[in-house]
């Protein structure tokens, strides 16, 4: 779904401040009843990162890790079963992930008297239940799962999504008898960059030449797509020609905008295809 | 030399006689061997100094009335004085020449063309400059006043030091006139940038150099493309004149009015003048005076005063347009006076608001001066009272004496004595279309060369006719020479009417010329993939050394892209300036290659990236990517494409070209290149680009061509594929060679020319060091191997780079003359050695070179002008090899004017002739014609067939090369095969059966032969079609057999498959292409053949499906649909949320919803198709968590009633609904999952508290589910047990670690079996007796 840059901005309006909660996504989907829940889905989460990503630096000062640390020690004393952690996260507008991933490393800290490494943390995260501290775990454990931007199981959701659609983009490409070279064949060829799909036989999309397709479950907003052309779609423009990027959950329309130089939107597998059509000889 | 010249006048001594003399060698063999004429040698003159004499002595005669020309930017052949210097030449070199002068050096420079000891010959009245001349011109432009004497002193600087060389006298009186032919070509350049530089270097000669950076000074090198440096320079100089002239109090400030919108014509393009004067002159301009002599041109707006004398009148050479139509307007005045007046009257008004509208504005440092205006006026406007001079064959004087001239003249040009042939044609024509002053008809040859004693000083060229006579004599004599040119040219010769008029023989041939040539030229657009692709052999990791090696050059390559994009959508931006923007990122960039030591894999990724972006015929063209050009070229299709090309030509073309002589340049995206390098300033990246591009360079020359053998029938279609490949490799090489010449030469590059003693020392240093790449004996060889239609091009590339001092090397001296040797060798003819041609290319660019070497200073003019050109160094093999490419047809006039696009000067010569002659020449204008709507009308098919062709392009960019070759390898020989094929067996054939049918006629009637072949033949052409189906055949046949042998065994079957394809098609395109022009005529042919020699004794398979592998397999006719694996743990995590809370007041799950989840959940597991690792992971850890969740009673569930009474049996447990969600996720993870479910996270602290938390009951869940897990082959009894037993070490509450301890001693072993009975819950002991019973 294309959504013009106007549209696009009031979403990001009414996402101003709002917690990552499935109680803000709900209201979400209540306000923008016409736009599909997983392009609604994949903006509050772009959104709610931007916004984390501006305030990161001001929860991970000292003085501030320490607060939090505090404030979870003496509320859970009181009450042990309260979302002391969940709560504490939104108190201070924070990801509840992060503020476990806070207060946890804190706790680890104290534990071990030393900085515990990130593994053991990532995988503390992940598996609640390694934490030695039981209160903790759940803790923990209720901030992951109540939060819908950040910790492992947001991240292994993308990551299936993302995987999904890939595997729905294989099976239409061979569903169009496209022959194509996947990303794990390239690797093993020595490519340096690998967007998703290398045609082997390269297609007209829209009148458009494409030697590469690269899927991206998500919606293409104004930062993400900077940041992926920067990082991939260029370099594979810069390797392989010009190429179609699909974001299956739409994209500002306004992005689409490299399309004479080579890098083409869509928001679907395309319809107007030309392949090289082997039936020229019979002309 | 004039008395060899006077001899020849004096019809003393004939021209060939002359011309032997020139050619014979003083060295060898006495003058009487020789047949030398005893006059010349009793002259005793060195030969080497005539032609350079007789070269000036034309230019100097004819100086006058040249005035033509307007559209190119070198009015006179002196391409050097106008384009060279104008463009280059003033650039790099004004200042170095202002800082000569002041040196004092100026004396002792080189002086090039000078005529020695004979100058004073001359009538000191002309004074011609000499070195005007060398350039090929008398006349005095850009350079030559920009760099005054200094770099030429002549013999008579004295007259004026400052222009040594110049002819000019009364400067003053001249200067609107010869401004007018200097503005005309600077100021047409639209001075987009401020004038920065160059002006100031003006006005400080001696000072300038010294901001110039070395930098700087390789960018403004060949900077031509924009014209800004032009300007700059041109002003420079230029004001530098009027500061010698002692006219510059008052003289005209190099304002520039950027309001004129004549001499900054909206579209920008350095051949402005044609811009102006093409459209102006439609109208038919009425003179504006008629009362002035000829004697005097009237500047209606020069302040400054006229001379009166004659002689100083012309300047010699100075093509100054204002001031010759005036005069025209003066001998052909036809209007009525009243319009005249108006017109004048306007004139006035407009010029008033011009010097208005350009003073305020403030362009200039300088104030304006009505001097400046009237230049400019004169200079942009065209004149009042344009008139053409008709020429008269009646009104010629001194016919013998100019039939004497021509004759020599083109034996010089015929024997390749002149530096530069296509210069003398240039100037030829120049005298073709002088539209200068004439002498009025009244007045005599008498008046006119009144006291001239010799007949060298007479005035032979004093009239329009006289030129025009001359120039089509020469003409007449170089006409298979002429003959050559592109049609556009012959068209316009053919169109000429003083050619018809005088010479109605030449005019003839040359309509039969132009008729049957088929030499259209046209640049074509440059194709537009963009990037090099990535090619796994030379760019994966293990052709680099380390892992940070790879991945920083990774880092590189798009960083490299990254410029490239940035400088293609901003450098045409006014003040964007390549080495501010990019030039730190580009030293990064460096830093990092020299860090990993990855300079050789960028500067090989920076070589490919040149010819990608280059190669075309424009020097890569303007645009590249995005062309919206493309895009309307698309739109219309095919036969709107060449129409739109030609315009696209207009525009493009004239900015890439100066003059018949343009300096080296880097056009277009070469710029990026050059720039790119001397931002770098990386001496490991320049060392390893050269080493690049010398390997590439060695390579690309030693290409040989498909031998073939030359046999009728297809040795046309081999022949058109040869020129093809040979082009590619020709211009990718010039490329390439000009970028290694920039290198090589780029260290030894200086703003000032080395002093004396630096360039001795220089020399005897450098003479010390090897050339990095061996062009002389590469030059040998392919001289020997006869191979110099390929070499020398690139050769001289390399060469026009070279720096001061490398002329003077012995090396490079050698290079030279080797060069020299060829050149002279090389008549224009057509002979079995090398096609007419080939010869001309050789000849166009040594030209070129030659030329553009004179400018350098220092060079000695003995280095062309020698008169001992040995022969021996070109010793060739006879032997005719397969190699021998010099002999191959392979140059058309494409390739030429491609890569001489200066060639195309003469025609817009001739164009502009034509344009200013207008109405009066009749029916010559060109009007636009408008096309029918209809051929504009979009075609689908034919935008269908670019997109088609734009595909298969993009099907190599990513193959390795050997793909395309080798799929252009087999059409080529398949297309051929075939065609020999339907020889053999179709013509064969019907060659058998119109023998039957000719004998049986031929018995009825024997009489015409002819009439019979030619009947029976009708009847087979018929047949002959069938030609096609039979080609179309068998390239579908061969075609994909021969495909798939020489391709590699693993290459993918889609690949192969458009491979094969597109082999058979172009194969079967080259064949019907072939057989559809030739098949008649070989049917024809070979049923001639036949007859004659009766009547003496008496004819793909499709991609197969790459069937691909599910990772693991779907259940039997899955269709996939199941809910995605992400929904799922979506979902769950919803679920999973709502149990851990915090939850809002009453949420809870339906049962039903949950049930349905564990549904879908199956249903997805067992879908394999989107599952993933990770997705198939946490899917586990969250069935794991709700297992838990569920059996610890925390998920709220609603309906659970509802559930239990539609079991009325099982009333009496209400856990039932909640055991079948057990017991379905059990069977989920029994059966679903591929991976092995880590079911004791079941027994983590975190899950086990909810169960401690939990209310009695549960634990009986919990012990369900353990027995479930046993009962599902998940989990031993035995593991069971420890984990329980482990569990019990944390701090539980004590009623539930007695039940752990319980649960431990259930599953402690089967003995236990009857202790479970005591267990209340009834369902344990039912399933527990299914696990006994198994067990």
């Amino acid at each position: 779904m294309k959504l013009s840059k106007a549209q696009y901005e009031e979403i990001a309006r009414f996402l101003g401040h709002v917690q990552p909660t499935r109680q803000s996504l709900r209201r979400l989907k209540e306000r923008f009843p016409s736009q599909s829940q997983s392009t609604l889905l994949s903006i509050f989460s772009q959104e709610y990162q931007k916004q984390i990503k501006r305030t990161h630096a001001k929860h991970h000062t000292a003085e501030a890790i320490e607060t939090y640390y505090q404030r979870y020690r003496s509320r859970v004393m009181k009450n042990a079963a309260a979302p002391v952690l969940l709560e504490l996260a939104n108190e201070v507008d924070f990801a509840p992930s992060l503020m476990a991933r806070i207060v946890l490393e804190r706790f680890l800290q104290e534990q071990e008297q030393g900085i515990p490494s990130k593994t053991l943390i990532n995988s503390m995260l992940r598996d609640p239940s390694q934490i030695p501290d039981g209160v903790l775990a759940n803790q923990v454990y209720q901030c992951t799962v109540n939060d819908c931007c950040y910790g492992p199981l947001v991240d292994c959701i993308k990551h299936a999504i993302g995987h999904e659609h890939e595997v729905l983009l294989r099976e239409m490409l061979l569903k169009k008898n496209l022959s194509f070279l996947a990303e794990d064949q390239l690797r093993a060829k020595g490519y340096d960059k690998t967007p998703d799909f290398i045609l082997e036989v390269p297609v007209a999309v829209e009148g458009h030449i494409i030697h590469w397709i690269e899927s991206k479950a998500s919606f293409g907003d104004e930062s993400s797509h900077q940041s992926y052309l920067q990082d991939q779609f260029w370099s594979y423009w810069n390797r392989f020609g010009p190429g179609l990027v699909i974001y299956w959950y739409g994209f500002i329309e306004e992005l689409d905008c490299h399309r004479e130089r080579g890098i083409l939107l869509k928001d679907c597998f395309p319809t107007d295809i030309v392949t090289l059509r082997h039936s020229m000889a019979q002309h | 030399m004039a008395a060899a010249l006077e001899l020849v006048l004096r019809e003393e001594v004939a021209p060939g006689a002359l011309v032997h003399w020139l050619k014979h060698d003083p060295g060898r063999r006495s003058a009487e061997e020789n047949h030398i004429h005893e006059k010349l040698v009793s002259l005793s003159l060195p030969q080497k100094d005539f032609v350079p004499f007789f070269l000036n002595f034309l230019r100097e005669q004819t100086g006058q009335i040249l005035t033509n020309g307007p559209s190119t930017p070198a009015k006179t052949p002196n391409s050097k004085a106008l384009g060279n210097s104008a463009g280059r030449g003033s650039q790099r070199r004004g200042s170095e020449r202002r800082a000569g002068n002041t040196t004092g050096s100026s004396s002792s420079r080189m002086q090039l063309f000078t005529q020695k000891g004979s100058a004073n010959s001359c009538s000191p009245d002309t004074s011609f400059a000499p070195s005007a001349v060398s350039g090929g011109s008398p006349a005095f432009t850009g350079s030559n006043l920009s760099s005054p004497s200094s770099d030429f002193p002549s013999v008579v600087s004295s007259v004026s030091p400052s222009f040594g060389c110049s002819p000019v006298f009364n400067h003053s009186e001249r200067r609107s006139a010869q401004k007018a032919n200097l503005g005309n070509f600077f100021v047409a350049m639209p001075e987009v940038q401020p004038t920065r530089r160059g002006r100031r270097k003006g006005n400080s000669s001696t000072s300038t150099s010294s901001r110039q950076v070395a930098r700087d000074l390789g960018r403004c090198l060949a900077d031509e493309e924009d014209g800004k440096s032009d300007n700059t320079s041109w002003s420079g100089g230029r004001k530098k004149r009027n500061e010698v002239l002692g006219v510059s109090a008052s003289s005209p400030p190099d304002q520039l009015n950027l309001n004129n919108l004549e001499e900054f014509p909206p579209m920008c393009a350095s051949s402005g003048f044609t811009n102006k004067s093409k459209p102006s002159r439609r109208i038919n301009p009425t003179p504006v005076s008629i009362e002035r002599p000829l004697s005097k041109p009237k500047m209606c707006f020069t302040s400054t005063p006229v001379s009166q004398s004659p002689a100083a009148r012309f300047p010699s050479g100075a093509s100054h347009e204002a001031f010759v139509t005036i005069q025209e307007g003066n001998v052909a005045s036809t209007a009525g006076s009243s319009l005249q007046e108006e017109r004048e009257m306007l004139k006035k008004e407009r010029c008033k608001l011009l010097h208005q509208a350009s003073s305020p504005a403030g362009l200039s440092l300088e104030p304006s001066t009505p001097t400046k205006l009237s230049y400019t006026r004169s200079a942009s406007l065209p004149p009042e009272g344009h008139l053409m001079t008709c020429a008269y064959l009646s009104k010629v004087s001194c016919k013998k004496q100019l039939d004497q001239l021509a004759l020599l003249y083109s034996s010089c040009i015929a024997e390749n004595l002149v530096p530069n042939i296509f210069l003398e044609l240039f100037f030829v024509l120049q005298l073709l279309t002088s539209r200068g002053i004439s002498a009025e008809d009244g007045e005599s040859d008498l008046e006119f060369n009144q006291g001239c004693k010799g007949a060298v000083e007479r005035q032979h060229f004093h009239n329009v006719h006289n030129c025009v006579y001359f120039a089509v004599q020469v003409l007449d004599r170089q006409y298979e020479l002429i003959s050559h040119l592109e049609k556009g040219t012959l068209k316009l010769l053919a169109e000429n009417e003083r050619i018809a008029s005088f010479s109605p023989h030449l005019h003839k041939r040359l309509r039969q010329a132009y008729e049957s040539s088929t030499a259209k030229v046209s640049l074509l657009l440059p194709s537009s993939v963009q990037s090099v692709s990535f090619q796994p052999e030379t760019d994966n990791r293990s052709n680099f050394p380390s892992d940070r090696a790879f991945h920083i050059f990774k880092k590189q390559r798009d960083i490299f892209y990254e410029l490239l994009r940035e400088w293609e959508d901003n450098h045409e931006k006014p003040a964007w300036d390549f080495e501010r923007v990019l030039g730190n990122k580009i030293r990064a960039m460096m830093a990092h290659l020299t860090a990993t030591c990855n300079h050789s894999h960028f500067a090989r990724l920076f070589q490919k990236q040149i010819i990608q972006m280059c190669k075309g015929p424009v020097g890569g063209g303007t645009s590249w990517g995005d062309t919206p050009d493309q895009d309307v070229l698309n739109m219309l299709g095919c036969d709107d494409l060449s129409r739109l090309k030609r315009l696209q030509e207009r525009f493009v073309a004239p900015q890439s070209i100066r003059g018949p002589c343009p300096p080296p340049s880097f056009p277009g995206c070469q710029q990026f290149f050059r720039d790119f390098i001397l931002s770098a300033g990386s001496y490991q990246f320049n060392q390893h680009l050269m080493d690049n591009l010398c390997l590439k360079i060695l390579e690309l020359d030693g290409l040989t061509l498909v031998e073939h053998e030359p046999s009728d029938g297809e040795a046309d279609m081999e022949e058109q594929d040869e020129k093809k490949h040979f082009t590619v490799v020709l211009m990718s090489l010039r490329l390439l060679a000009k970028f290694l010449g920039f290198l090589v030469f780029l260290p030894y590059r200086t703003v000032e020319p080395p002093t004396r003693d630096l360039h001795e020392s220089a020399v005897a240093l450098r003479n010390q060091s090897l050339p990095v790449l061996d062009v002389l004996k590469l030059l040998q060889r392919a001289i020997q191997g006869r191979r110099t239609i390929l070499t020398i091009p690139w050769i001289v590339e390399f060469l026009s780079l070279v720096d001061h001092i490398a002329p003077f090397l012995d090396y490079y001296g050698t290079v030279f003359s080797l060069l020299l040797q060829v050149y002279r060798s090389m008549v224009p003819s057509e002979d079995k050695e090398m096609s007419f041609l080939n010869k001309l290319l050789i000849l166009a660019v040594l030209g070129w070179l030659f030329q553009f070497l004179f400018q350098i200073p220092s060079v000695p003019e003995e280095l062309f002008f020698t008169s001992e050109v040995r022969q021996d160094g070109l010793m060739m093999d006879t032997m005719s090899s397969a190699q021998a490419l010099d002999s191959a047809t392979l140059v058309d006039q494409q390739l030429l004017y491609t890569c001489c696009p200066y060639l195309g000067e003469l025609r817009k010569l001739l164009a502009s002739f034509v344009a200013g002659s207008g109405a009066k020449n009749g029916g010559f204008i060109r009007k636009i014609t408008p096309t029918a709507a209809e051929s504009l009308a979009p075609k689908p098919s034919v935008t269908q067939q670019k997109l088609q062709a734009e595909l298969e392009q993009a099907f190599f960019h990513n193959q390795p090369p050997s793909l395309r070759r080798t799929v252009e390898f087999v059409a080529e020989r398949v297309g051929s095969n075939c065609v020999k094929h339907i020889k053999a067996t179709l013509v064969a054939e019907l060659v058998k059966r119109a023998e039957v049918m000719l004998q049986e006629k031929v018995k009825e009637d024997n009489t015409n032969h002819d009439k019979l072949l030619d009947e029976v033949c009708t009847q087979l052409y018929e047949e002959g079609a069938q030609a096609f189906l039979k080609g179309r055949e068998f390239c579908r046949k061969k075609g994909p057999e021969a495909v798939r042998v020489l391709l590699p065994e693993e290459t993918s079957a889609a690949v192969l498959s458009s491979a094969e394809d597109i082999a058979v098609r172009l194969a079967t395109e080259k064949a019907c292409t072939w057989l559809s022009t030739n098949i008649t005529a070989l049917i024809k042919r070979e049923v001639r053949t036949t007859f004659s020699r009766m009547l003496k004794i008496q004819g793909p398979s499709l991609p197969s499906e790459d069937t691909q592998e599910m990772k693991k397999d779907c259940p039997p006719g899955c269709q996939h649909h199941a809910p995605f694996p992400s929904e799922i743990i979506n979902e769950i995590k919803d679920v999973l949320c709502i149990a851990v809370g915090p939850r809002d007041g009453d949420e809870a799950i339906h049962y039903a919803h949950l049930e349905c989840l564990l549904e879908k959940l199956s249903q997805t597991l067992q879908c394999r198709k989107f599952m993933c690792p990770t997705s198939e992971q946490q899917l586990a850890k969250c069935t794991i968590e709700l297992a838990s969740l569920l059996v610890s009673d925390r998920i709220p569930i609603q309906g659970l009633e509802l559930q239990t009474q539609k079991y009325p049996e099982r009333q009496r447990s209400k856990n039932h609904p909640i055991c079948n969600l057990l017991t379905s996720l059990l069977s989920v993870w029994k059966e679903d999952f591929v991976m092995l479910v880590p079911v004791q996270l079941i027994f983590s602290k975190k899950n086990v508290g909810y169960v401690a938390e939990a209310k009695q009951r549960e634990w009986d869940l919990f012990l369900f589910m353990l027995h479930g897990l046993v009962e599902y082959n998940l989990m031993g009894n035995a593991e069971i047990e420890s984990y329980l037993q482990s569990l019990q070490e944390f701090a539980w509450p004590s009623d539930f670690l007695k039940e752990l301890e319980t649960l431990s001693r259930v599953f402690e072993s089967e003995l236990h079996i009857e202790e479970l009975r005591t267990n209340p819950c009834e369902l344990v002991r039912q399933s527990l007796g299914a696990v006994t019973a198994q067990s």
